[in-house]
C-alpha cells in the first residue's frame, strides 16, 4: 500500500475518532481552554467583560462555530458527536483544496 | 492555544501580522524551490493531520482542555517550513470555517503554532539526532523531546502575548480593555498545563508516528531537510 493512502486511512481513523475530544472533556467536567472563555464565563472569573474583548469578540461569525452546526447549542451529545464529525470532514475538504491551489503553484516546473 | 477575538490588543495583533508577513513570504520561496509536484498530496496530509489533532480536545478533570498540534511532526517530515506553510492553511481554516482562534489573532496564533512550534521541535529534533541512524532509537527520543519543547515554547509564547494585555491596554480605573491576566498569571497557566498535561500528547502522537515510519517508510525520515 502506498504510504500516501496508509496516511490517508490514519486521517479517516481521526476523523471517525474525534468526537472524542468533545465527550472526554465533557464526561470530567473540563470548561473551556485557558484564554478561550466566552464573554458570560469571564464575567463570572473577573468579575466584568473588558471592554475591548467585548467589542472585538462578535467581529466574526464563523458558519460553524465550536465544530457545531448554528442553533445546535442545546442539543445533546450525540448531535454534538456527528457535527463534529461533519465539521472535521468539511475543514480537510476545503484544507485540501486550499494546499492543492496553493502546492500547484508553488511546485510549478519542479517534476 | 487558539487566541480569540478580543483577547489581544490591535498593537499586538498588528504586530504578529507583521512579524509573520515575512516568515510566510520565505517559507513560499523555500517551499517552491523544495517542493516536488508529486509532495503537494503529503502536504495536505500534513494540514488535515495538524488541524484534526487539534479537534482531540484533552481535559484537565475540572479544570481548562488543550490539546496537541501536530505541528513537530509534520516539521519532521516535511521540513519546517513546508508545517509552517500546512499549520498556517489548517489555523486560517479553523478561524474563518468554526470560529477556533480569532481572526484578529491568526497572526499571533500562526506564529506560535506555525512558526515557533515546527521550527523549535524541528532544530531539538534535528540537534538529538544528528548522526544516528533513521531506524534508531535516538530518533524517536529526539521526536519525543522536539515535540516536548515545541509545544511547550509555543504556550509560553502565547502566555507572553496574553500576559502583556493588562500592561499595554486599561482603561483609568484599572480595568483590562483585552486578556485580563498578567504576564504572572497568564505564563504559568498557558506554560503549566502544557507542560504537565498536553505537552505529553504532542510527544506521543510524535513519537509514536516516527517509530512507526521507521519500520514502515524509513525513507520519509530521510527528508524533510
Amino acid at each position: 500500500m502506498k504510504t500516501t493512502t496508509k496516511f490517508m486511512i490514519g486521517i479517516a481513523v481521526l476523523v471517525a475518532l474525534s468526537p472524542l475530544g468533545l465527550l472526554l472533556p465533557a464526561r470530567f467536567k473540563a470548561g473551556s481552554a485557558w484564554g478561550e472563555w466566552g464573554a458570560d464565563e469571564m464575567q463570572k472569573l473577573v468579575g466584568y467583560v473588558p471592554k475591548g474583548l467585548e467589542k472585538l469578540s462578535s467581529l466574526w461569525s464563523a458558519p460553524m462555530p465550536d465544530y457545531a452546526f448554528k442553533g445546535w447549542e442545546e442539543k445533546g451529545l450525540s448531535h454534538l458527536s456527528l457535527a463534529y464529525i461533519v465539521s472535521a470532514i468539511l475543514g480537510i475538504i476545503v484544507i485540501a483544496i486550499v494546499i492543492l491551489l496553493i502546492g500547484k503553484i508553488l511546485s510549478r516546473g519542479n517534476e | 492555544m487558539h487566541i480569540p477575538d478580543g483577547y489581544l490588543g490591535p498593537a499586538t495583533c498588528g504586530v504578529f501580522y507583521a512579524v509573520m508577513l515575512p516568515i510566510w513570504t520565505v517559507a513560499s520561496k523555500i517551499v517552491k524551490r523544495t517542493l516536488k509536484v508529486r509532495q503537494v498530496p503529503m502536504l495536505a496530509i500534513g494540514a488535515a493531520f495538524s488541524f484534526v489533532i487539534m479537534m482531540f480536545n484533552v481535559p484537565i478533570p475540572g479544570g481548562t482542555t488543550g490539546h496537541a498540534v501536530g505541528g513537530v511532526l509534520v516539521a519532521i517530515l516535511l521540513g519546517p517550513w513546508a508545517a509552517c506553510i500546512a499549520i498556517t492553511v489548517a489555523l486560517v481554516i479553523q478561524a474563518l470555517l468554526f470560529g477556533d482562534g480569532g481572526i484578529t489573532a491568526i497572526g499571533a496564533n500562526c506564529f506560535n503554532m506555525a512558526f515557533i512550534l515546527p521550527f523549535v521541535g524541528y532544530y531539538v529534533y534535528r540537534l538529538i539526532s544528528v548522526g544516528s541512524q533513521i531506524g534508531s532509537k535516538r530518533r524517536v527520543i529526539a521526536a519525543g523531546i522536539g515535540a516536548y519543547l515545541g509545544i511547550n515554547v509555543a504556550a509560553l509564547c502565547a502566555g507572553i502575548e496574553f500576559g502583556l494585555q493588562p500592561l499595554l491596554h486599561h482603561t483609568a480605573n484599572g480595568q483590562s480593555l483585552y486578556c485580563p491576566y498578567g504576564l504572572n498569571v497568564a505564563i504559568p497557566a498557558m506554560l503549566g498545563e502544557h507542560m504537565l498535561v498536553f505537552g505529553w500528547i504532542e510527544v506521543i502522537v510524535t513519537a509514536l508516528v516516527v517509530k512507526y515510519l521507521q519500520k514502515q517508510s524509513p525513507e520519509l525520515l530521510e527528508g524533510g531537510r
